[in-house]
């Protein structure tokens, strides 16, 4: 039996208002399609505010060396060489434009004396290469965004509103389905192209950065669509989250206070970088700096919480830290009580990022299923094994434009909307209404949540074995079977247990899919640390995990890597972190030692 | 394949490795009472009373993330990042509009703690409120506009971004709206931006390279007028804006200058065309 719902028709459906949304929409709109933005959340709420450090984009205005073939090189080197490189070049091309078209569009950056866009280091960039404002970059790019989008015409938002399913036809995808939040009434979108922004996913851990909208719904709707996800088994610990008061733990510490030159010490005092990276220091690559954390703890260096001191006030003046990192010391103060300008935070790794996500065309976000395309953290490519602080916000910008184009491109050659199936809308509202039914009382979606995040944290953390990822397979079939026997109060009107059941839904199939992935990679690189495999694997190097899904099973399958042609293989020696030794069989040989620096 | 080592790969939780339960659960023993708004427009609506045990540094969200969980699943309230870079928790404890998520309890004097939702909003349900009519008033203000044969890349001082900077702090978690007495007590929203939108057009009037002038329509559309400078949007402001200082009076000084010039006035009322700012 159906239930009743709104229908909305529109040329390009964007699913999530972050910043990759939005620039999708801004795209869209602007080559003349209508385009609804859906949001879980209030416009301008997407964890896009959460990103802190800034944009990576090789102006050179502080670092005239800087190039975006350096930039190029770097990004590649630190996602160990599995990126799509394609994405690669595209993106540290691009993105110098967006930085500009941002700026046009009254975004704010600090300034150089001369008055041009400042630039701050970061973890694995050759040069000072992030383009920031204090340490609030993702809230000035969302909120210059947000206003662009609501006086571009054509281009609407529909806020709090939650999509649970992508809508087929024999053609592709052909809009999506949800419900209202508040309201909890039913809505249906045709479209005739829909891009995937909505983010990635971290909620199935118990210490994430991300908040409770990082569910991967995204990347779960495309997968039950038939596209493919790649990359799964790379997920991003940043190395410093907070870690005390409990209530506080997993909250973001920016990069950018070791940006500024904060630096790392263990409880003994050690500057311990020195042991696990002595060239980049404190700021290596992400990967690095989150497992040299966990080892001097799990070496019972650790601070009293189980962490790191990060210490900017040795290094930066009071007034330079309030200038520089104004909403960290804010958040040191109010949560933890804390005067950073005085005192060292303690920090440890906290789940940040989500590197996989849904395969797509480099150039234009499109993915395996016709007229759904995916940009921002919910695709794969362009971050490979890890990603480098500051490529976020850049990634969003030159995708996010990227896919919104293609995607109005496709829908201005489509005629009209291709129709939905009742029966699949009637299958789905069935599903999403189950845990309403009342009856025996059932399990709780709470508690459900909280089982899952026990078994990813514990068994699919920072490292990895087949022994702790069998175990977790385990936990979420069991979990999987217990969540048909959800049951919550209340009734449809805003009813964050009933919201919560769906959530369970995304993150059971995202999660299977990281703890699949990761199985098959029998190595560990980048943020994939396998206690049992602790070298990388030559072979590996060439290979590209994607699961999909195969008659109601998800099926792991290898995709070799696009590799670099010559001419491009030969760029990497321009990043200043360049080793021969590191390089993969496939392409040694192919890259002249790196140059003496001249100054 | 390789055994895992033991404790090592079930310790693998990140830096927690080594630490007992308890230390890292930071209960304090004490519990404290809950007093929170419940209810639908229309509809029963009434306060619930909830027990939480106290962890050390425990925000009121924590508080109502708690009573979630474990007692009542269906208590709605708005949440994002958790880190008060958002501005969506936005709620009336013990009376006072705080962003719940840095609201630590163990600044809130003894006894029961009162959670209420925004007051000058329409409810939607418990602790959740009808904001939308914040983001149609962001609609009316016309975006930045540079001069099209502005050549990029652009110059600008440091100095310029520092004052601009404190605007753009904003998160628009809307406390200033709600606390503002024009709205809040003469419920006059209609024809007043309020003290966000006062807010978002001084960043853009005073950015260099924008070229519009929102003058006329802050004094006609906006109500800046209305604004009697009672500084208690300023009060309110978690990112510590100064909203009346930095914003608002320098925005009714500029308007002056047009729009309340008597000989402009007169000049208006002769031409008819009331374009300001064309000094």
């Amino acid at each position: 039996m159906t239930e009743p719902f709104v229908t909305r028709d529109c040329d390009v459906l964007v699913v999530g208002a972050g910043g990759t949304g939005m620039r999708a929409a801004i795209a869209a709109a602007e080559a003349g399609c209508s385009t609804l933005v859906v949001s879980k959340s209030l416009l301008g709420k997407a964890h896009t505010v959460m990103a802190e450090g800034g944009i990576a984009a090789a102006m050179g205005n502080v670092d005239s060396p800087d190039s975006w073939e350096v930039h190029f090189a770097d990004t590649m080197l630190g996602g160990q060489l599995i990126n799509n490189w394609r994405m690669v070049d595209l993106y540290s091309r691009e993105v110098i434009d967006r930085v500009r078209e941002l700026e046009r569009w009254g975004g704010l950056f600090d300034r150089t004396d001369d008055g041009r866009i400042m630039q701050r280091a970061f973890g694995a960039h050759s040069y000072r290469r992030l383009c920031h404002v204090g340490d609030r970059t993702g809230l000035e790019l969302i909120r210059t965004c947000q206003d662009r989008m609501v006086h571009t015409a054509g281009a609407d938002v529909r806020m709090e509103c939650t999509l649970t399913r992508l809508l087929t036809g024999p053609g592709g995808v052909v809009g999506a389905m949800g419900y209202d939040r508040n309201t909890g009434e039913f809505v249906v979108i045709r479209a005739k192209a829909v891009v995937l922004a909505s983010g990635g996913w971290g909620r199935m851990y118990r210490y994430t950065s991300n908040s409770w909208e990082g569910t991967g719904d995204g990347a779960a709707m495309a997968y039950q669509a038939g596209a493919e996800l790649q990359d799964m088994e790379f997920v991003q610990f940043h190395p410093t989250g907070m870690i005390w008061p409990p209530g506080a733990r997993g909250i973001l510490v920016t990069e950018g206070v070791r940006g500024e030159g904060g630096i790392l010490r263990n409880a003994e005092g050690e500057r311990f970088m020195e042991r696990y990276d002595p060239i980049k220091l404190d700021l290596s690559s992400r990967d690095v700096v989150a497992r040299s954390i966990y080892k001097e703890v799990e070496a019972g260096r650790g601070t009293p919480h189980g962490g790191a001191y990060l210490d900017i006030a040795s290094q930066r003046t009071p007034a330079e830290i309030r200038r520089k990192l104004p909403s960290m010391v804010e958040q040191f103060e109010a949560l933890a009580g804390v005067d950073i300008t005085r005192e060292p935070m303690e920090v440890g790794p906290t789940i940040h990022y989500t590197m996989g996500g849904i395969r797509v065309d480099p150039e234009t976000g499109a993915s395996s299923v016709p007229g759904l395309f995916a940009a921002g953290e919910s695709a794969a490519g362009l971050h490979g094994a890890n990603r480098l602080g500051g490529n976020s916000l850049g990634d969003i910008l030159v995708f996010g434009r990227r896919a919104g184009e293609a995607a109005a491109e496709l829908a201005r050659s489509r005629a009209g909307f291709a129709d939905f199936s009742a029966a699949e809308v009637s299958e789905e509202q069935e599903a999403v209404l189950r845990p309403l039914a009342g009856g025996e009382p059932g399990e709780n979606p709470y508690a459900l949540h909280q089982a899952l995040q026990e078994a990813m944290q514990d068994d699919v953390g920072i490292g990895r074995s087949e022994e702790s990822l069998r175990r977790a397979l385990g936990a979420i079939a069991e979990l999987r079977e217990r969540t048909t026997r959800m049951r919550v109060g209340g009734g449809r009107v805003l009813n964050p247990g009933w919201h919560a059941c769906q959530d369970m839904r995304f993150m059971l199939t995202v999660s299977e899919s990281i703890i699949r992935c990761a199985l098959e990679r029998r190595e560990s690189r980048g943020s994939q640390w396998r206690f049992d495999f602790p070298e990388k694997d030559d072979r590996l190097a060439r290979v590209n995990l994607v699961v999909r899904d195969h008659e109601g099973t998800m099926a792991v399958e290898e995709r070799p890597v696009e590799l670099m042609p010559d001419e491009v293989v030969a760029r990497l020696n321009r990043s200043r972190f360049f080793d021969p030794a590191n390089l993969p069989s496939h392409y040694a040989g192919k890259v002249e030692p790196r140059p003496v620096e001249a100054h | 394949m390789a055994e895992a080592t033991p404790g090592v790969a079930t310790g693998a939780d990140g830096a927690a490795g080594h630490q007992p339960a308890e230390a890292q659960s930071g209960l304090t023993g004490v519990t404290r009472t809950f007093r929170v708004f419940k209810g639908v427009p229309g509809g029963e609506a009434g306060y619930a009373t909830y027990q939480v045990p106290e962890v050390v540094g425990m925000v009121v969200l924590d508080a109502i993330h708690h009573i979630q969980r474990t007692q009542d699943g269906d208590l709605a309230c708005r949440w994002n990042c958790k880190a008060a870079k958002c501005g969506s928790c936005s709620a009336e404890v013990n009376g006072h509009p705080v962003l719940m998520c840095k609201t630590r309890i163990d600044t809130l004097p003894e006894g029961t703690i009162t959670v209420q939702p925004l007051k000058s909003f329409p409810l939607i349900k418990d602790l959740v409120t009808d904001v939308s009519r914040n983001y149609e008033t962001n609609k009316l203000i016309p975006p930045f506009t540079a001069a099209p044969d502005d050549g990029e890349p652009w110059r600008i001082q440091q100095m310029d971004i520092d004052r601009l900077f404190e605007y753009r702090r904003c998160i628009e978690c809307f406390l200033c709206q709600d606390v503002c007495h024009v709205n809040r007590t003469h419920e006059l929203s209609a024809r007043f931006f309020g003290p966000r939108f006062f807010v978002r057009v001084a960043s853009l009037e005073m950015h260099p390279k924008d070229v519009l002038d929102r003058r006329e329509l802050l004094a006609e559309t906006g109500g800046l007028s209305l604004c009697n400078i009672t500084k208690c949007c300023t009060e309110v402001c978690p990112e510590h804006i100064h909203i009346t200082d930095n914003a608002i009076i320098p925005l009714k000084e500029r308007v002056a200058d047009v729009h309340w010039d008597p000989l402009r006035w007169v000049a208006r009322r002769l031409r008819g065309a009331p374009k300001a700012g064309s000094t």
